[in-house]
C-alpha cells in the first residue's frame, strides 16, 4: 500500500512540474496493469513466474521476451530450410529435394526469416522490451493491444508450418501473379493469411511505439536525451504505418483472385500483373528498413557503451533514421527495373535509391568515429557490433551498385542480389539481434551469458557469413540466376564453398543456443548495470521490476555522456542516478 | 577525427589507395565476356563503381580495423574514453562527399542507360507509324498472344502500322540507331519452361535464338502463362516477359558464340531448367540457317496459322515446336500437365 501511495505521489509531482505533458501523464494510470491502478482489487505478483511467459500477459517485458523466443524458434526453422536448399545446391542437378519442395523451402525460408524472425525479434522483441525502459515509462501506451499484436504471431507461424501439409506456398516471398494464381492455391492462400496476420501485428505494434515514444517519456527527458534506439523505433514505426496497409491491400486482392474469381491480376481477363508488383514493393522495400532501422538503433546503444565514449553526432544519427524512413518510401521500383516500367521510372528510382546511401553513410561513419578515442571492451556484444559494421559496409556498397538501373539490368534476380541482401540482413540484422541479445540478456534475465562461448559463437558466425555469402556475388555476376534448384556445372566450386559456409553457420547456432539456455537457468547473476550503461534501463534491477521502477527515475544527463557530467577519465562509478 | 589529410603519411596512403582502386577497377575480371554493344557500356560503369567501392572499402574497413586495435581498453583501466560528441565540419564532410559520389553515379547511370537505348523502347514503332515505307520491316505481327503462331503475316501489315502505338517497356534503339528500324525482328515467347523464337520476316520458328553478328536486332518479348525474364549474361541485358504486357530488348551482338539464355524470374518448379541458347553467327551462316528452316517448316505453318493458343492444351500447342526445342513430346507432357494454360483462361 505504501508503495502505491509513493507512486501516486510521484505522478502528481511530475504533473505539476511539467504542465506541457499534463495530458500524456494524466493518461498514465490507464496504461498500468489493472492491479496497479489502485481502484482494482487485483494485485499482480512481485515477479513473473516461468509460466507467465506462456500466457496473455500485458507486461511489455514479458511480451518482448515472448517475441524474441518465438522469433528464435522460427529462425531455427527458416535456417533448416536454408541448409536443405544449400544441400540441394551442392551439386548442379536437382537431386536432393523435389523441385516443388525446393520452391516451397525458398519461399518459406524468406517468409520465416523476414516476417517471423527479423521483424518480430528486432521490432517486437527489442522494441517492446527496451522502449518503455529507455524512456522511463512503466509500460507501453496500450498494453493490451501490445499483447494482442504478439499473439497474432504464433498463429501466423503455425499457419505457415501447416501449409506444408498442403505443399506450401511455392512462388517466392514475392508471390508474383500470375504464378501465385496458378500454383498450389491452398498453400498460397494460407501464406497470404499468415502474412496479413503478421502485418496486422506490425501495424498495432507501430501505433503503440509512436505514442509511447512521443508522449510517455519521463517528463525530465528532453527530446535530445532520448536514446537513439527510440529514435530508430520511431522512424521504423512511422514507416510500418505508411507501408504495411499497402501490402495487406495487395495480398487481399491476390487472395480474392485466387479464391473468389476476381481478376485484378489476371492478364487474360483484363487484370494487370504490374500493379501487384507496385503494391508489393511499396511495402516490401520499406520492409528492408523495418529490418535494419531498429538494428541501427541497437548499434547506437551498444557501441558507445562498450567503447565508453559518447556517440559521435547524436543529432546526425537521429535525423538520418528519419531521413532513411522518408526516402525509403520512394525507392521501391528499384526491385522492378527489368519489369514493366518506363524509362523515366527506372531513372527516377535509380536516383532516389542512391540518395538513401547518404544517411546510411552518416550512421556508419558516426559509429566508426565513436570507436576513435574510445576504450573498447571486447565483449561478445561489441564483437558482433563491430562485425556488423564491417559486414554492412560490404552490403551497403553492393547495394549502391544494385540501385543503378543500367547495372541492375545485368544482375537483377541473380545470386549477386542474394549475396547483397544476405550481407545486409544476415551480416546486418541478425548480427545486430545477436549483439542486442548479448548486451541486454543480463537485463532481461538477471543472468550473464557465458562470454567464452559467446566469442566462439561470434567467430563461427563471422567466418560462416563470409564463406556463405561472398562467393554468391561472383556467381551472380557470372550468370547464375537466383531461385533455381539446378545450375550450370561451371558454378560448382563456388556453390560448394557457399554450402560449406552454410554448414558452419548452422553449427554456429549451437553454442549460442546452449549458452542462452544454460545461462538463463544457471548463469552468473548479473548486476543492475554490468556494462556501465547510462540509459535508463540500467537504473532498474536486473531483471526489472514488474512496473520497471519503484519510483520513476529523473534524467540528469544524456544516454551517452561518457567522460562528461562528473564522469572523468578515472571514475568508474555511475553518476548520481538520483531518484525523486 | 578525419581531418583534411595534412600529414605526408595520409597523403601517401591516399595516393596508394587511389592507384590500387583504379587498378582493381580495371582488372577485377568479375564479369563474363562481352557479346553485345551494351556490354562494354555496362562494364565501364561497373568498373567505375568497383573503383569507388574499393577505395571506400579500404578506407572504412581500414579505419574500423585500426581504431579497433588502437583504442582497445588497457588492462585495469575502467575510465571513459574521450568525451567527443561530434564535429560539425567532419560530419558535413562525410555527408557531402557521399552525396557528391551518389549524385555523380546517378548522372552517370542516366547517361549509360541512355547510351544503351533505355530511353527509346518502342521508338521504332513510331517510325513505322509515320513512314509507311519502313513498316514492312518493322511490322508488329498480330496481338501478343498470337505472335508465335502467325508464321506469315503479310496481310496484316497495313493494319498494324496504322494501329495506335502500343506501350512497350524495355531497351530500345541506341542514340545512333534511333529513328531507324531494326534489321532483324524476332518475336520471343516465354512459357513454362521454354523459350520460342519466331522470325516474322521469314516465318521461321525455333527453340534457339540465332542472330547475325553486328546487326541491329529487336526482340519483342511476351509470355503466355506466368512472368519470365529473358537474360543473356554476356549481353548484360535483361527484360521480364510479362503476360499481357509486351516488352522488348534491342541490341547488336558484337561477338560470335553460343551464349546461354537464362530465365531469371521464378516461373515454377522447373524454373532452373528453363534455358535456351543464343547463337551469334556470321550474317552468311545466319541466312543459310533461316533458309534451311524456312523449307523445313513450310508445311507446318499452314496448319498453325489458324489456331488460337488459348484453345489448346499447352502440350498440343507446343507439339509442332518440340523438334526445334530439342525435347521430345514425352518430356513436354511431363512438364505441362496441360491444365495450366486452360486454368489461366478461365
Amino acid at each position: 500500500m505504501t508503495k502505491q501511495l509513493v507512486r501516486k505521489f510521484s505522478y502528481k509531482r511530475l504533473i505539476l512540474t511539467d504542465e506541457k505533458r499534463f495530458m500524456a501523464q494524466a493518461q498514465l494510470p490507464l496504461n498500468t496493469p489493472p492491479g496497479m491502478s489502485g481502484d482494482s482489487a487485483k494485485e499482480h505478483p512481485k515477479a513473473w513466474k516461468w509460466y507467465d511467459y506462456f500466457t496473455f500477459n500485458i507486461d511489455h517485458k514479458v511480451i518482448g521476451i515472448q517475441y524474441l523466443v518465438t522469433a528464435f524458434f522460427f529462425y531455427l526453422i527458416g535456417g533448416l530450410m536454408a541448409m536443405a536448399m544449400r544441400a540441394e545446391l551442392l551439386t548442379p542437378d536437382s537431386d536432393f529435394l523435389d523441385p516443388t519442395l525446393y520452391n516451397a523451402f525458398l519461399t518459406n525460408h524468406g517468409t520465416f526469416m523476414i516476417f517471423l524472425w527479423i521483424v518480430p525479434a528486432a521490432i517486437g522483441g527489442f522494441g517492446n522490451f527496451l522502449v518503455p525502459l529507455m524512456v522511463g515509462a512503466r509500460d507501453m501506451a496500450f498494453p493490451k493491444l501490445n499483447a494482442i499484436a504478439f499473439w497474432l504471431n504464433p498463429p501466423a507461424g503455425a499457419i505457415l508450418l501447416a501449409s506444408f501439409f498442403f505443399g506450401g506456398s511455392q512462388t517466392g516471398w514475392t508471390a508474383y501473379p500470375p504464378l501465385s494464381l496458378i500454383t498450389n492455391n491452398i498453400g498460397q492462400s494460407m501464406w497470404i493469411l499468415s502474412i496479413v496476420l503478421v502485418g496486422t501485428s506490425s501495424i498495432l505494434g507501430s501505433v503503440n511505439f509512436v505514442i509511447t515514444i512521443l508522449f510517455m517519456r519521463v517528463p525530465s527527458m528532453q527530446l535530445t536525451q532520448v536514446p537513439l534506439f527510440c529514435w530508430a523505433m520511431l522512424a521504423t514505426s512511422v514507416l510500418a504505418l505508411f507501408s504495411t496497409p499497402v501490402l495487406a491491400a495487395g495480398l487481399v486482392l491476390l487472395l480474392f483472385d485466387i479464391n473468389f474469381g476476381t481478376s485484378f491480376f489476371k492478364p487474360d481477363a483484363g487484370g494487370n500483373v504490374i500493379i501487384y508488383q507496385h503494391l508489393f514493393w511499396f511495402y516490401s522495400h520499406p520492409a528492408v528498413y523495418l529490418m535494419i532501422l531498429p538494428i541501427f538503433g541497437i548499434m547506437s546503444e551498444i557501441i558507445p557503451v562498450h567503447a565508453k565514449k559518447p556517440i559521435f553526432g547524436y543529432k546526425a544519427i537521429a535525423y538520418s533514421s528519419l531521413a532513411i524512413c522518408f526516402v525509403g518510401l520512394f525507392v521501391w521500383v528499384h526491385h522492378m527495373f527489368t519489369s514493366g516500367t518506363p524509362p523515366w521510372m527506372r531513372m527516377f528510382f535509380t536516383i532516389s535509391t542512391l540518395i538513401v546511401a547518404v544517411p546510411t553513410g552518416v550512421k556508419i561513419f558516426g559509429w566508426v568515429a565513436t570507436l576513435w578515442g574510445g576504450k573498447i571492451r571486447y565483449t561478445t556484444a561489441m564483437l558482433f557490433a563491430i562485425g556488423l559494421l564491417s559486414m554492412f559496409v560490404i552490403g551497403g556498397i553492393s547495394g549502391v551498385t544494385l540501385g543503378t538501373a543500367p547495372f541492375d539490368l545485368h544482375v537483377h534476380d541473380t545470386y549477386y542480389v542474394v549475396g547483397h541482401f544476405h550481407y545486409v540482413l544476415f551480416g546486418g540484422s541478425v548480427f545486430g539481434i545477436y549483439a542486442g541479445i548479448y548486451h541486454w540478456f543480463p537485463k532481461m534475465t538477471g543472468r550473464m551469458l557465458n562470454e567464452t562461448w559467446g566469442k566462439v559463437h561470434f567467430i563461427l558466425t563471422f567466418i560462416g557469413t563470409h564463406l556463405t555469402f561472398l562467393p554468391m556475388h561472383e556467381l551472380g555476376l557470372q550468370g547464375m540466376p537466383r531461385r533455381v534448384a539446378m545450375y550450370d556445372p561451371q558454378f560448382i566450386s563456388l556453390n560448394q564453398i557457399c554450402t560449406f559456409g552454410s554448414i558452419l553457420l548452422g553449427i554456429s547456432v549451437i553454442p549460442f543456443f546452449f549458452n542462452a539456455l544454460w545461462s538463463w537457468m544457471y548463469g552468473e547473476k548479473a548486476s543492475d548495470n554490468p556494462w556501465d550503461g547510462l540509459s535508463l534501463e540500467w537504473t532498474t534491477s536486473s531483471p526489472p521490476l514488474i512496473e520497471n521502477w519503484e519510483v520513476l527515475p529523473v534524467v540528469t544527463h544524456g544516454p551517452y555522456d561518457y567522460g562528461m557530467n562528473g564522469r572523468s577519465a578515472t571514475t568508474d562509478k555511475a553518476p548520481s542516478e538520483s531518484v525523486s | 577525427m578525419k581531418q583534411i589529410p595534412v600529414s605526408l603519411l595520409t597523403l601517401v596512403a591516399g595516393v596508394v589507395i587511389a592507384f590500387f582502386s583504379l587498378w582493381v577497377g580495371q582488372n577485377h575480371h568479375l564479369l563474363p565476356e562481352q557479346a553485345s554493344e551494351q556490354a562494354p557500356l555496362v562494364d565501364g560503369f561497373f568498373n567505375v563503381m568497383v573503383t569507388i567501392a574499393t577505395a571506400l572499402f579500404i578506407v572504412v574497413q581500414g579505419a574500423i580495423l585500426i581504431f579497433a586495435i588502437k583504442y582497445r581498453k588497457p588492462k585495469d583501466d575502467d575510465s571513459d574514453g574521450l568525451p567527443i560528441e561530434g564535429n560539425f565540419s567532419v560530419e558535413i564532410f562525410w555527408t557531402a562527399i557521399p552525396a557528391l559520389i551518389v549524385i555523380g553515379l546517378g548522372i552517370y547511370s542516366v547517361e549509360v542507360y541512355r547510351a544503351m537505348g533505355g530511353f527509346d523502347p518502342a521508338g521504332y514503332e513510331m517510325i513505322a507509324h509515320h513512314h509507311g515505307a519502313s513498316s514492312a520491316i518493322a511490322k508488329m505481327p498480330g496481338s501478343a498472344m498470337a505472335a508465335p503462331i502467325i508464321a506469315d503475316s503479310e496481310g496484316t501489315i497495313s493494319e498494324t502500322a496504322s494501329a495506335p502505338v502500343e506501350k512497350k517497356y524495355g531497351i530500345g534503339a541506341t542514340p545512333e540507331e534511333e529513328g531507324k528500324a531494326a534489321s532483324l525482328v524476332v518475336d520471343v515467347t516465354a512459357m513454362q519452361y521454354a523459350w520460342i523464337f519466331n522470325y516474322p520476316d521469314s516465318g521461321v520458328t525455333s527453340g534457339e535464338l540465332h542472330v547475325p553478328v553486328g546487326k541491329d536486332v529487336l526482340l519483342n518479348i511476351t509470355a503466355v502463362d506466368v512472368i519470365h525474364s529473358f537474360w543473356v549474361p554476356q549481353f548484360r541485358l535483361k527484360q521480364d516477359a510479362i503476360p499481357g504486357q509486351p516488352t522488348q530488348l534491342r541490341f547488336v551482338a558484337i561477338k560470335e558464340g553460343d551464349f546461354p539464355i537464362v530465365c531469371t524470374e521464378l516461373c515454377g518448379s522447373y524454373h532452373g531448367g528453363m534455358r535456351a541458347r543464343a547463337i551469334v553467327e556470321t550474317p552468311e551462316k545466319f541466312d543459310s540457317w533461316i533458309t534451311e528452316n524456312q523449307v523445313a517448316q513450310q508445311q507446318e505453318s499452314i496448319q498453325t496459322v489458324a489456331t488460337n493458343p488459348t484453345d489448346l492444351p499447352t502440350s498440343e500447342f507446343l507439339a509442332p515446336y518440340t523438334k526445334e526445342m530439342g525435347i521430345d513430346a514425352h518430356s513436354l507432357t511431363h512438364l505441362h500437365p496441360g491444365a495450366i494454360v486452360s486454368s489461366m483462361s478461365n
